[in-house]
């Protein structure tokens, strides 16, 4: 569906090259929700617009439906466009239009007729939640709300792929979620290839299936979300996965002689009491340094950090009982504490 | 010089005046005003248009030549002293109108005075214009020109009417001042009567109405501009 190639992006500022992208190649296939996840300053935004051309690479190529879109005329472009819809950090409504106009716009772009064009929008409206809203203006509404018309406005054309450059980044947890189970609705029912750019983990956690780690401009990792989250290979995905992970930050982990990582690869672990039951069984009791379980495709994922206190044997031990079940990981690891 | 001006001979000769003269003063003057702004709008907003997005980050870059033509052109009339420049488009002013003077001729230099302020005004508007709409617009496919017309202009309704109500204001100013030349309306009244004859009484009744006036077309510029800006909705209401 879209197929990112060996594409560059250097940006010529006033003291200095910034490059903004390094032969990144990445592939997405069509129904997909594909994550881009990076810091800031990663690349990522540039990353996204390359996809639509809003910028240019210097090399490499971004095919869309195996059409090189670099090489279409102004017109043309224009045309290809339609089909790939965007949702903004910003929201970016017209706020002089009401909502309804606003989620007309893109079908007075195409030259659609009045009538024709108010009740698509009005439809589209009523998918995302807004139907009441119609004629009030974007001023009237909240983050959220504001949020749902312009993914109804990208909607508008019937678009094959919508990219959201951080489109839940200016919105509280809660709204986040209600965005993200939209967005995952409007790719299940309309089949709609999602590209998501962001950085913020939980999103990439709760809603893509496949994920690139962007790092300085070049993609550090990718593949299935569950894969590259629960064994990060690259340093930059590890940060990422583990933010607190190898800091000394760690609560009670004072006194530990070892500390194992476990990490929970799916499957429905949490509801039996491991931890528990290590130290029923084994007596060994383990200090939880570190956790964080998320929920993933209703399957359990995350890691946690013990810290234990014993000889090599108690931690061998340890280890051997952790891992009798085939959905966790367990591995020693080397904390500094500070 | 002040100190017959209450007696009560010179005000019974001022009241004549006001009431025979002064209806006529101030529709030439608001007619004059009025259309002036309008031509100077139809021809500087276009060029405002054209300062923004021309540029060569703009959304339909033009040659950078012609946009330092644009600029130094606008530049030069800009600069040029409003009543030098009355002086100087006299031959444009009897190709065009016929005559040199005259409350109708008046406007030919008024427009050319105040076109290439209204396109710095329009300019100052049109970059408000949250860039990030603009890309959005671009995302979708809009063209330049839909852009510049169903993005910009739109956008900007607000901010264009409030700097059209700066514009209309000075154009006034500038109007009065055309009374020296023989353009007609309150400057014409205040200079004859006032400065030629010295009658004073007559040239700061003439100036109180302009200030009147001055008043009237602020106050219903910012009106409208307050109201056409959905961006004060919430507080409106």
């Amino acid at each position: 569906m879209i197929k990112i190639k060996n594409v560059s992006r250097t940006f010529h500022m006033a003291t200095n090259d910034v490059e903004a992208l390094k032969n990144v190649t990445i592939n997405i296939e069509k129904g997909d929700i594909f994550g881009i996840i990076g810091t800031s300053g990663a690349g990522k935004s540039t990353l996204v617009r390359c996809i639509n051309m809003l910028e240019r690479p210097d090399e490499g190529t971004v095919e869309i439906e195996g059409v090189d879109i670099g090489e279409l005329s102004p017109a043309k472009l224009r045309e290809v466009r339609r089909s790939i819809a965007m949702i903004f950090q910003g929201f970016n409504l017209l706020m002089q239009r009401n909502c309804l106009k606003n989620v007309c716009f893109p079908l007075e772009l195409a030259g659609v007729k009045k009538a024709e064009a108010e009740a698509k929008a009005l439809e589209l409206l009523d998918i995302v939640g807004l139907k009441d809203k119609a004629n009030a203006y974007p001023c009237e509404l909240s983050g959220g709300q504001q949020q749902r018309v312009a993914i109804a406005r990208a909607l508008a054309t019937n678009p094959k792929i919508l990219l959201c450059d951080e489109a839940t980044s200016a919105l509280d947890p809660n709204t986040t979620n209600s965005i993200l189970e939209l967005i995952r609705d409007i790719n299940r029912k309309l089949g709609i290839t999602v590209v998501i750019i962001t950085h913020q983990m939980s999103v990439v956690e709760s809603i893509c299936k496949h994920v690139a780690i962007l790092d300085h401009g070049v993609v550090a990792e990718q593949g299935e979300v569950t894969e590259v989250f629960t064994s990060p290979k690259s340093a930059a995905a590890r940060s990422l996965v583990f933010p607190e992970g190898d800091q000394g930050s760690l609560i009670a982990a004072g006194e530990c002689d070892h500390f194992i990582r476990v990490v929970f690869n799916g499957a429905h672990t949490t509801g039996k009491p491991v931890i528990a039951g290590m130290a029923v069984n084994k007596g060994i009791e383990a200090n939880i340094a570190y956790a964080s379980t998320k929920s993933i495709d209703g399957k359990v994922y995350g890691s946690m950090l013990l810290g234990i206190i014993g000889d090599e044997d108690t931690l061998a031990t340890a280890i051997e009982y952790l891992t009798q079940n085939n959905d966790i990981i367990a591995e020693e690891v080397k904390v500094n504490v500070q | 010089m002040f100190s017959d001006l209450f007696n009560p001979e010179k005000l019974m000769e001022a009241w004549e005046i006001i009431l025979t003269q002064f209806p006529m003063a101030i529709w030439e003057t608001v007619y004059v005003t009025v259309l002036s702004t309008l031509f100077a709008i139809v021809i500087g907003l276009p060029l405002g248009v054209l300062l923004v997005a021309g540029e060569k980050d703009g959304v339909m870059p033009l040659p950078a030549w012609l946009m330092q033509v644009l600029n130094v052109v606008i530049n030069l009339l800009r600069s040029v002293p409003f009543l030098i420049l009355m002086i100087l488009v006299f031959p444009l002013t009897r190709l065009i109108v016929g005559t040199v003077v005259g409350t109708t001729a008046s406007i030919v230099p008024l427009v050319i005075a105040a076109f290439p302020f209204i396109a710095r005004l329009a300019e100052t508007s049109l970059r408000e214009v949250n860039p990030n709409i603009i890309e959005m617009a671009q995302s979708l496919g809009a063209s330049p020109m839909q852009i510049i017309l169903k993005v910009m202009i739109p956008e900007s309704v607000p901010s264009l009417l409030s700097n059209a109500t700066t514009a209309i204001t000075t154009i006034l100013g500038y109007s009065a001042m055309s009374g020296i030349i023989g353009g007609g309306g309150l400057g014409k009244i205040a200079i004859n009567y006032g400065y030629y004859r010295y009658q004073y009484l007559i040239m700061i009744a003439a100036v109180i109405l302009l200030i009147l006036l001055v008043q009237v077309f602020q106050s219903g510029g910012t009106y409208l501009a307050v109201k056409s800006d959905k961006r004060l909705k919430r507080k409106a209401n």
